[in-house]
Parts: C-alpha cells; structure tokens; sequence
C-alpha cells in the first residue's frame, strides 16, 4: 500500500467522524431558535452596533485611526474565535462523556471538531467584517488576504490551549472557573477595545509586553493587512529587534505541543476518569 | 498473532484509581502542592491476568454476574479503557455495541440521526445513503425520519438504533447486553440478526447474563467471578457453572427495620428457618419454621410467605387465613410457632422468602418482612423452567 492510502485508511474513521461531529454541532446550534442561522449574523452584528456606540460614539477613543469602527470589528470577532474554541475544548471531552464510555475513537476528534466549527462561526463573522469593509469604503487588495496566515496561527494557538484544557478539565473541574477569569483578564490585557496607541503613549514598556501575547499579536497583524497600515503591531512596537516576532510564536509552538502532548498522554483513560 | 485468532487477551489486568474525596480539585493542589499524599486513591481490581483467544468466526460468550469485571473486559477489548497490564492484540475491523443508538441525539430527525451514528460506526455518508432505504424500512419507520427524536417512542429509537447496528460490516462484534431491551418481537429479531452473523461466520464477542442465549449461540464462552477467569469452554458448562454460582448461600442478617421491613410490631416475627439447609432431595419436603412473639393480645393473626426466584416472580404464596388455619388468641408473651411444610417442586436456582403477619381482617401490618430468608436449591441436571415438580412418568406401548 502507497503511503498516503495508508494514510487514509488509518485516518478514515477520524476524518467521517469529524465531518458528521461538525455537521451535527452546526446544526443544533441554532435548532429551536426561530431565526436559526441568521444568528449566526445577528450576533457580530449586534455586538459591534454595541460596541460602535460606544467606543466611536460615546468615548471617541480611536479618532486618529482611519476606518475604526472595522478595525474595532475585526478585533472583537477574532477574539470570539479565540474564546470559543477554547471554552468549546474545554468541556469538548467532559461533555461528551457519554460518547467517550461506549465508543473507541481517537480522542482529539472531538476537540478538533469543536476548533473547525468555531472556525465556521469565524468565516461567517469574517463575511459581516467585509460587509462593513464595502460600507466604510476599506479597499480590498492583494495584502487583505495576508490575514490567512495570521488566522492560521491563532487557530493553532488556541487549539493547543484548547487540547490542554480538555485534558485538564477531566480531573480538575475548577478549570473552567479559573478560564473564565483568565479570557476576562485576557480581554482587557489584549488591545481589542482601545486601540494599543493609547498604551503606548502612557507607558511604552506594556504596550511592548501586551504585543507579545500571540492573540495581542495577530489582531494587530491582521488589522494592519486588512484594515489600515496605521495600525501597530509587533513589527512596528520593536522596529529594533523585529525577531521578537519569535516570542509569540514560540509561545504558540509550546502550547501545541504541550496540549497535544499532555492530551495525548492522557487520553487513553478519559473513558474512566469522566 | 496465529492469522486464525481474531483477538488475544494477554495476561490483561485492570484497577479502577477511585479517589477518596469525590472530586480532585486544583484547591488540593495549592493548599499543599508538595505533600503527595493529598491523592489518597483506593485501587480497585477489576480484572486480574485474564488470558484467553478468540479464534475468527467464533461466536464467543462472556458471562458473569453484576460487578463481576465482565464489561469492564468488553471495554478494554473495544479499546474504550486501557490496560493496566497486558495487551489485547486484534485482528480485524472491530465494531462494538456497547449501547445501542449511541450519540443519538434527540433534537436532530431520525434521519440526521442515522448518519450521526452511522459515522460513530464507521460509515461514509455515501455508505449511509447506500443502506437508508433498507435501514429505514428494517426499523418500520418510514413515516417518521423526519421527525425529531425526542418525538419517538423509546421501542422506535431502538429499532431504529439496532437498524444501525446492523449494517455494521465488521469482521469482530462486540455486543453487551443490547437484548436486554425492547419487546418480545424486537428480541426475535435481534436473534435473527445473531443466527445470521453465526451463519456468516462473523466473530462476535457476546456478553450477557442470559444463560439460555449463550447455550444457544455460543461456540465457546468464558466466566468472569470477581475479576478473574474461573471458565472457560464448552458453553453448556460455562452456563451451569454460573447457575451454580448464585446457589452459595450467604445469611441474611436480622433486619429491625427499613426498606425491607415494616409493620406496627404488636405481634413480630422472632426467627424464620428454611429446612433442610441443602435443598437437594426431591422427595423431602421444604419445611418454613417461624417463631413469633406477641406484645400485646391478638386475635388470630394471619401469618403468610411468599417465595420469589431469582428475578423476582412469586413462584407460590400462602396465608393461614387462605388455608382455613385459625392460629388462635396469642396472649401478650405467648410465642406463636407456625410452620410451612410444602413439596419440593422448585427448580435449579436461589429463592427469597417473604413472611407477613397481619390482622385477622388484614386491616393492620404488624410486621412485614422481605426478604427474611434467602435459600438455594441444588438439583444435577437443572431446568430452565420456572418449576421443576417430581413428575412420574409412565408409558405403555401397545404394539400393532
């Protein structure tokens, strides 16, 4: 047998299961609602005439940055992603106990669906964000589609996180308590709301240390592509010593390797301890 | 692995680490991270170096009562627990049911349900499509699959589950226990299901409780009693084995009062006996002896038994006042002794003994007890039956 059949006949089982596991997660999320997937649009779109009023109305912070109201967008969606796929893995393998205690299936599917249904959600956030784009007049170019490696990094992070969760979850349920608290640390730690201008300007130094969160680090990144250049990010907060870059990374490489890690050394007695 | 063995089991121990307090919770962890003995754990064996293979197209039964470790074997077959020690080798695609309908999910349709748990058994959506039409129409539910789940009646969700289940093309079954459920016509057709998979020549690992489901379809079968293997073979053998198992006695404590036991205790019951202690001999009758003493003037009280078997179905019941027995003015201190004396027609198994006594118009309990007694009766060639008289048989040929 050539290598790549071998391939696929070991990951048959796990690539069915997770088609149908994304697929069913899609459709009961909005069963019931009479809406159904127009939530799925309603939700951003809520959150950011919320968040316009405020940020843009109210407080006028962010005036010097062309196109805020996107800027202000693309950030909050990002980090939905963020939250979701880690509160999503955090209860992937509890919650699916039942599944856990009568079948024997590579773990890890379960987890990975939840990350590629938040990354649905995130496609389809992502599709108000360009509305907004067309609207605010943001031009579409070449450079909007560097986003993609940037998306591809924050969704190996928060997989990694969301591994070592899972895992945790299993034998520590304060977890999620102490998660909880931490995404709303994270929240104001990250630049989403104010624009990381306003730090810099107070005292450099945390703005340098708030960058090198991987999450900190791709909404810049990617708002700087897709939105405006006047936006700053890591490259431009250490123009000295652009190989910084390397600290978000390694953070990302170490929790991917760690959940994976640790979630594998653990798995095999998930059906037991849940 | 020798290519006619579908699965080894290879010395394979379990222990269950069952934690002292309910829940580990992070708070142990930092009120004293370096004191290792915050992790008290109680370990359980659940299995202890189990060995056995089962050969391809075996129809191979594991039998063993509650707790006696036999699921937790199916488990770690199925890969669903790890070992502790020993290995399980395979050969073959291996399907397991452990549960029927499992990831059934009640708010998606009968329909989305279907491929749901046809991929948590290893199906495309192409092979899905492919078998819907004869999934729907073996499960007689036509009208329904695009109704909710929660909208079936649990004998349809089943059907519908073990529709699934049988389209299964595994080269190694496992199956716990799925007969259990549904209806008289549902089990017919989960054991046309089995003749088939035994005519096709398909392995199946088989565990059950049901003696007479092993002795007809097993090939082999082995018996689990408190985590280690005591048989192994023929499945006749097995199967008594295990009937014999349930008939070592052990003796009921006297109970005052609870869930078992109740009565306002005028009059009570003092000792209940079974004799003979070793119920073998047909011809001897089974005799029930009570003592019971009064604390207060009764009027002929009425005193009864009944006896169940082993799943709970009264095999004969009495009372004295049934029988036209008047037990008389029992005075306060007077102790009233009544005994039972009936013919020995119980079969191969283990029995319970309730006794009541009651008001002669059985307006008051005085004391009710389940439970009282429990007795075993041995016989050399048991019956699946529910009696098992001493029958006297004649026969008279006459020649043409």
């Amino acid at each position: 047998m050539n290598p790549i059949k071998k391939a696929q006949s070991k990951y048959r089982y796990s690539i069915i299961l997770l088609k149908q596991l994304v697929i069913t997660d899609f459709k009961l999320r909005y069963k019931g609602s009479a809406l159904g997937y127009v939530w799925s649009l309603l939700r951003p779109l809520a959150l950011f005439a919320i968040l316009y009023v405020v940020f843009v109305y109210f407080l006028k912070i962010g005036s010097t940055i062309p196109h805020y109201a996107v800027y202000l967008l693309l950030g909050v969606v990002m980090w939905s992603y963020f939250v979701e796929v880690t509160t999503n893995g955090l209860s992937a393998i509890v919650g699916k106990g039942d599944l856990m205690r009568k079948l024997a299936f590579p773990r890890y599917v379960v987890v990975l669906a939840g990350s590629l249904s938040a990354l649905i959600n995130l496609g389809i956030n992502l599709v108000v964000v360009a509305i907004f784009m067309v609207i605010n007049g943001v031009p579409f170019e070449w450079r909007t589609l560097l986003i993609i490696p940037f998306i591809v990094e924050l969704f190996v992070f928060a997989l990694g996180i969301a591994f070592l969760l899972s895992a945790l979850y299993v034998r520590f349920r304060d977890i999620n308590y102490i998660w909880e608290v931490v995404l709303q640390a994270g929240f104001y730690a990250t630049p989403i709301l104010y624009p990381i201008d306003l730090v810099l300007k107070v005292t450099p130094w945390i703005a340098q240390l708030m960058i090198l969160n991987p999450v900190a680090q791709i909404i810049q990144d990617a708002r700087y592509f897709v939105v405006t250049p006047n936006a700053l990010t890591l490259g431009s907060l250490y123009s000295q010593h652009q190989y910084f870059y390397v600290i978000p990374l390694l953070i990302t490489l170490i929790f991917i390797v760690l959940g994976a890690m640790y979630f594998r050394k653990r798995s095999p007695s998930f059906a037991e301890e849940i | 692995m020798d290519n006619k063995v579908a699965i080894a089991v290879n010395n394979v121990s379990k222990s269950f680490q069952l934690p002292h307090e309910k829940m580990d919770s992070v708070k142990s962890l930092f009120i004293n991270p370096f004191n290792r003995n915050h992790r008290r754990f109680e370990s359980q064996h659940a299995l202890k170096n189990i060995n056995f293979k089962i050969n391809k197209g075996e129809f191979f039964g594991i039998v063993g009562r509650n707790g006696s470790g036999k699921s937790t074997l199916l488990k770690i077959i199925a890969g669903i627990y790890a070992t502790t020690s020993g290995s399980i080798e395979k050969n073959g695609k291996l399907v397991p049911f452990i549960e029927l309908g499992v990831g059934f999910n009640p708010e998606l349709t009968g329909r989305e349900n279907v491929y749901l748990n046809g991929a948590l058994l290893g199906f495309t959506k192409k092979e899905v499509d492919a078998n819907y039409e004869s999934i729907v129409e073996f499960a007689e539910l036509e009208r329904f699959m695009d109704q909710k789940l929660k909208n079936y009646s649990s004998g349809m969700q089943v059907r519908l589950a073990f529709a699934v289940a049988t389209k299964a093309e595994a080269e190694i079954l496992l199956v716990d226990e799925v007969l259990a459920v549904g209806d008289a016509d549902f089990q017919r057709k989960c054991f046309d299901y089995f003749r088939e998979l035994k005519k096709n020549k398909t392995t199946v690992v088989f565990v059950t409780h049901d003696m007479s489901a092993v002795k007809e379809f097993c090939d082999r079968a082995v018996l689990i009693e408190e985590s280690k293997l005591v048989a192994e073979g023929r499945p006749d053998r097995v199967a008594d084995k295990y009937s014999r198992m349930f008939m070592d006695e052990e003796p009921v404590k006297a109970i005052e009062d609870g869930p078992q036991r109740w009565g306002s205790r005028e009059i009570s019951i003092v000792t209940v006996e079974v004799s003979p202690k070793k119920i073998t001999n047909k011809a001897l009758p089974l005799d029930l002896l009570l003592t019971i003493k009064a604390k207060d003037d009764i009027k002929n009280p009425m005193v009864g038994f009944s006896i169940k078997d082993a799943t709970g179905q009264i095999i004969v019941a009495t009372n004295t006042k049934l029988q036209h027995i008047n037990t008389g003015l029992v005075k306060k201190g007077d102790i009233l002794n009544v005994k039972f004396s009936l013919p020995n027609y119980f079969s191969d198994g283990k029995y319970t003994l309730d006794i009541a006594i009651e008001a002669e118009d059985a307006s008051r309990v005085y004391d009710w007890w389940e439970e009282a007694r429990k007795f075993t009766v041995y016989e050399d060639s048991p019956v699946p039956f529910l009696t098992s008289p001493d029958i006297k048989i004649t026969t008279k040929l006459d020649h043409a």
